[in-house]
């Protein structure tokens, strides 16, 4: 992890000022200028900002930072085994990715914990690494230009289950004075609000399974429009409890023995659980400061199926796809890797799939889809978050993270799904789809750096 | 027998929203209308009745040991069930 480089903001650069941007523009190379209007400077034509990726972090079943997770995406290991908590046995479904041997007090203090559900834990942990690599301090005009917009689908999920426990297993008439602010979705975000010292806008976005996308679509456009110059930004899940699961299980669409996506002996999907958290900083602002940018976020599209609400529509995803590369002004040919939604469900997959061959046509068969949640299980509302990771490693390490557990081709799944091993390959545009029960889709762009 | 039959027709049919007399045991759930979501709903209502469990996964509805292609299958699966809890 880099060491603090730079301490705080420095001064507001005279760059920010209209009339020196239309001065850069005036110098862009020809190259530059042929790449459908965007520039190698810190602004796009229209005046927008671009965004820098400048800190990562993540706790989730594969490593409880990027490093230990990228080394376990690159080497395909699975993360997904025996759920242990309590009443587990009552569970039809007893698989996860679950972290491990999680004890809180081995990084906050009593106090702390009592005010920390599992899901506020992971996302502060993830913002810690994130943090530290950036090398920021949120002080002064910085603090105030900084925000946070977190995705979680259940937020406080352990908290509730432990208090409806209380109340109606354990018939007690009393709980613990801090259940309210514990378990409502936004705890993490205020409290990493609270951590760094942001000031800035920050809200908690819950679109199930495409909650961190969205978030970290608002992020992107909230310093992309200059609203913000630092947004930290990702998502968090911890519904590996007994309720957790057993809600899932009703859905009879949960593996019980692995998460297999795109193989015709897909029966599933699995819940996984941790968080990811991002450094989403305002290009001009980390190039003067000297940051090490990780990638650029370049394009973001949401929309709404309108159409069912659990099952997925391939239209809404073709659209939504074609929307973030039209938003990054990018080419079909451009994207050499997708991170999948992938769940492993029958629908998902082949509805996926569907919707890539027709947003890429011929190019579909060029590129590389995969989906990581075969390894760290399905984080639902943290889920884009932990697979921005394997996005960046693509751009940056030229390493694509494989779909394990990959077993037999499926006719309807008939992409380079990059089956089991890792893969080398250079990529300079990337892309990370979110298909949302309720029908809401989420895909960001991504460019090398 | 004809009890559960009767039973299961009431479960499915207002899961369907017809009248039990329009539904026949050769009828497949996509014949009466019944989607993907419309079978976990009735699978469960099923095992509410019957205080069974059913073995099915709605990912790979073909492969479970409940037989669903029709509704006559659905009874006689049922059948065996409660069968074997007894």
């Amino acid at each position: 992890m880099n060491a603090k480089k730079t301490k705080g903001e420095k001064p507001a650069k005279s760059a920010r000022k209209p009339g020196k941007v239309k001065g850069k523009m005036k110098s862009a190379t020809k190259a530059a200028r042929t790449m459908l209007g965007r520039v190698i400077m810190g602004r796009h034509a229209n005046g927008m900002r671009r965004v820098a990726i400048t800190g990562m972090g993540t706790i989730n079943a594969l490593g409880r930072d990027v490093p230990s997770t990228l080394e376990a995406m690159r080497e395909g290991r699975c993360g997904i085994g025996p759920l242990d908590f309590r009443d587990v046995d009552r569970l039809m479904v007893r698989i996860g990715g679950q972290v491990r041997d999680w004890e809180p007090e081995t990084y906050f203090n009593r106090q702390q914990i009592v005010l920390y559900d599992k899901f506020t834990q992971f996302t502060l942990l993830a913002a810690r690494e994130a943090v530290e690599q950036s090398g920021l301090v949120f002080e002064g005009e910085l603090g105030l230009r900084s925000g946070v917009v977190l995705g979680t689908a259940a937020g406080g999920m352990n908290t509730w289950d432990e208090n409806y426990r209380t109340v109606y297993e354990e018939g007690k008439n009393r709980v613990h004075p801090f259940v309210v602010p514990r378990l409502m979705n936004n705890a993490a975000t205020s409290h990493v609000s609270l951590e760094y010292g942001l000031l800035g806008p920050s809200f908690t976005v819950a679109t199930a399974c495409a909650s961190s996308n969205h978030a970290m679509g608002m992020a992107f456009n909230m310093v992309r429009s200059g609203a913000a110059t630092v947004m930290l930004t990702g998502g968090s899940e911890a519904m590996l409890c007994f309720g957790g699961v057993k809600a899932w299980e009703g859905l009879r669409v949960m593996s019980k023995d692995a998460c297999r996506p795109f193989s015709a002996t897909r029966n599933g999907m699995v819940q996984g659980e941790g968080a990811g958290v991002f450094i989403f900083e305002d290009w001009e602002h980390a190039a003067a400061r000297g940051a090490d940018i990780l990638a650029e976020v370049v394009g973001f599209s949401m929309s709404a199926d309108a159409q069912d609400i659990v099952m997925p529509s391939a239209i809404g995803a073709q659209r939504t796809i074609t929307g973030a590369m039209q938003d990054a002004h990018m080419r079909p040919e451009e994207v050499g890797y997708i991170n999948a939604h992938g769940t492993g469900t029958a629908a998902n997959d082949k509805t996926e799939c569907a919707a890539v061959a027709h947003a890429f046509g011929h190019h579909a068969d060029q590129l590389m889809i995969s989906s990581t949640k075969s390894m760290h299980g399905h984080l639902i509302g943290g889920t884009g978050a932990v697979e921005l990771l394997a996005c960046i490693m693509a751009l940056r390490d030229g390493v694509i993270a494989p779909t394990i557990g990959y077993e037999e081709p499926d006719p309807e799944c008939a992409l380079d799904v990059v089956p089991n091993e890792a893969r080398e390959a250079r990529v300079g545009a990337v892309l990370s789809n979110a298909f949302a029960f309720g029908g809401l889709n989420a895909v960001l762009a991504l460019r090398k750096v | 027998m004809s009890d559960y039959r009767d039973r299961i027709i009431q479960i499915i049919a207002d899961q369907a929203m017809l009248d039990p007399s329009e539904l026949k045991l050769d009828m497949s759930p996509q014949d009466i209308g019944i989607d993907s979501l419309g079978l976990v709903e009735s699978i469960f209502a099923i095992e509410e009745e019957f205080d069974i469990s059913v073995p099915f996964n709605a990912n790979e509805p073909e492969q479970s040991d409940f037989d669903i292609s029709s509704l006559g299958a659905i009874v006689a699966a049922v059948e065996k069930l409660v069968a074997e809890k007894a």
